[in-house]
């Protein structure tokens, strides 16, 4: 209670209502063209809270109908402009991904599931945006792609896609184990002039409105997401950055080691649902 | 030119004779509504798709004329029925002359 005082304190302008009372029995089911997706699951044990609870749960009835009908989704534009990308001869090695990958980007199913991990010749924890500017550069003498931007956004949902369904499984131990514990100091370290960490919104109080938005848990299985906001998809690191906008800090730099850590720390904290890039939020 | 416009739609495969089924169209595109300024005040010209047609076997079954408050990625959908099988023909004009098209067979079943 302590601390969701201190919350109404600290922003007061915002109204906090009515608790999270979607009950198990009469929740909604995500199905996608056939497709069962867990949005619900048992917290994995490092975690303090019981059930991890996918984004899509929160959303109203219209934007959660959006994303059970893939022609209805309009994320999965975006995806058939990463297949023409995919097929696109480009850089000094005159080749396309398709050149290399031939198994068409179905050779990447469960990739999503395990992204960011520890990349041993890299010495770092790198983010599926990491691997896809690497063969970029590394493979095609091309230019790399802007993290957060369209491009980049279309073929990370058009390889999440191949996941589909699959329960997140990133690695927390091992060479992980540091990257993740930077990630979890910067999920609960309270910033900007609100003096606000993630934890106090995503933990304390989800289920709870702010504003016109019913608050999440802050998961990470959806992205990228199609936010009718800005009606185009969005990279899970720029969905950090405005909710870091949103408590006026300073964001870190999208793609930078920071936000790596932090997204490696909070698809841990989802553990267990499934992939459903590309969502669909508002 | 507006970029990475791709025209996609929802037809059955077969439907019965007299029987109303579900069409669905969805377009990418940026339409630029031409009210909105760029960062050096300069208005942005509008681009937007201005017509939207479905035809069946040659015959008009609808058609849509779109204007600036249209949202990006136009999508309609709609009933149709039919009396024998053939094509469905879509089409949608951009204002920069571009003209996008997609098409779909249907058996009646
Ligand atoms: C010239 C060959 C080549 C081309 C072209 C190429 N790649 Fe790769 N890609 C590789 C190799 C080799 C690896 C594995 C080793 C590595 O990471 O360097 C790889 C790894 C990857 C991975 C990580 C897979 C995993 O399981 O760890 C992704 C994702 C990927 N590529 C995406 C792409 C995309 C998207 C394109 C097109 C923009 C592309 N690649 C083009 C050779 C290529
Ligand atoms: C002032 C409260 C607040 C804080 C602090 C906050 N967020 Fe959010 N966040 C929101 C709201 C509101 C939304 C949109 C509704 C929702 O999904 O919860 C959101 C959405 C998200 C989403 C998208 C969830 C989905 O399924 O689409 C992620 C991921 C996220 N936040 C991560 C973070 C991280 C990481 C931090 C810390 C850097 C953070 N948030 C800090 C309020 C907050």
């Amino acid at each position: 209670m302590k601390k969701i005082t201190t919350l109404c304190a600290a922003i007061s302008a915002l109204a906090l209502s009515t608790g999270f009372a979607i009950a198990e029995a009469d929740a909604p089911v995500l199905s996608i063209d056939g497709v069962v997706i867990a949005t619900r699951a048992p917290a994995p044990e490092y975690l303090d809270i019981d059930e991890v609870i996918s984004g899509w749960v929160f959303r109203t009835v219209e934007t959660q109908a959006l994303q059970m009908d893939d022609f209805d989704n309009p994320g999965m534009i975006f995806v058939d402009q990463a297949l023409d990308d995919w097929n696109e001869v480009n850089g000094s090695e005159g080749k396309s991904c398709a050149s290399c990958h031939t198994g068409g980007p179905e050779e990447f199913a469960g990739l999503r599931t395990v992204l960011p991990r520890w990349n041993e010749d890299a010495g770092a924890v790198w983010t599926m945006e990491d691997y896809i500017n690497n063969s970029l550069v590394e493979h095609m003498g091309a230019e790399p792609w802007k993290v957060g931007k369209a491009q980049m956004n279309a073929m990370v949902a058009l390889i999440s896609l191949q996941s589909r369904g699959m329960p997140m499984n990133v690695a927390i131990d091992g060479p992980a184990a540091e990257t993740w514990a930077l990630g979890e100091e910067i999920y609960f370290t309270r910033v900007g002039q609100l003096d606000m960490a993630c934890a106090n919104c995503h933990i304390d109080n989800y289920g709870v409105m702010i504003r016109a938005d019913h608050l999440s848990q802050g998961q990470s299985n959806g992205f990228p997401a199609y936010r009718l906001k800005n009606a185009k998809l969005n990279g899970i690191q720029s969905r950090f950055s405005g909710c870091m906008k949103n408590i006026r800090a300073t964001p870190y730099a999208v793609g930078g080691p920071e936000f790596t850590a932090l997204e490696l720390y909070v698809a841990s904290r989802g553990n267990g649902l499934s992939v459903e890039g590309p969502s669909v939020r508002n | 030119m507006a970029e990475n416009v791709k025209p996609r739609v929802r037809v059955p495969r077969s439907a019965a004779a007299g029987e109303a089924f579900e069409i669905k169209s969805l377009i990418s595109h940026i339409m630029e509504s031409g009210r909105r300024k760029d960062s050096d005040g300069n208005t942005i010209p509008r681009s937007i798709i201005n017509t939207f047609t479905c035809d069946f076997n040659g015959e008009n079954v609808i058609t849509a004329e779109l204007h600036g408050a249209i949202s990006t990625n136009p999508y309609f959908q709609f009933e149709a029925t039919i009396e024998e099988a053939g094509t469905f023909t879509f089409t949608w004009l951009d204002d920069d002359g571009s003209v996008y098209t997609d098409s779909k067979d249907i058996a009646l079943a």
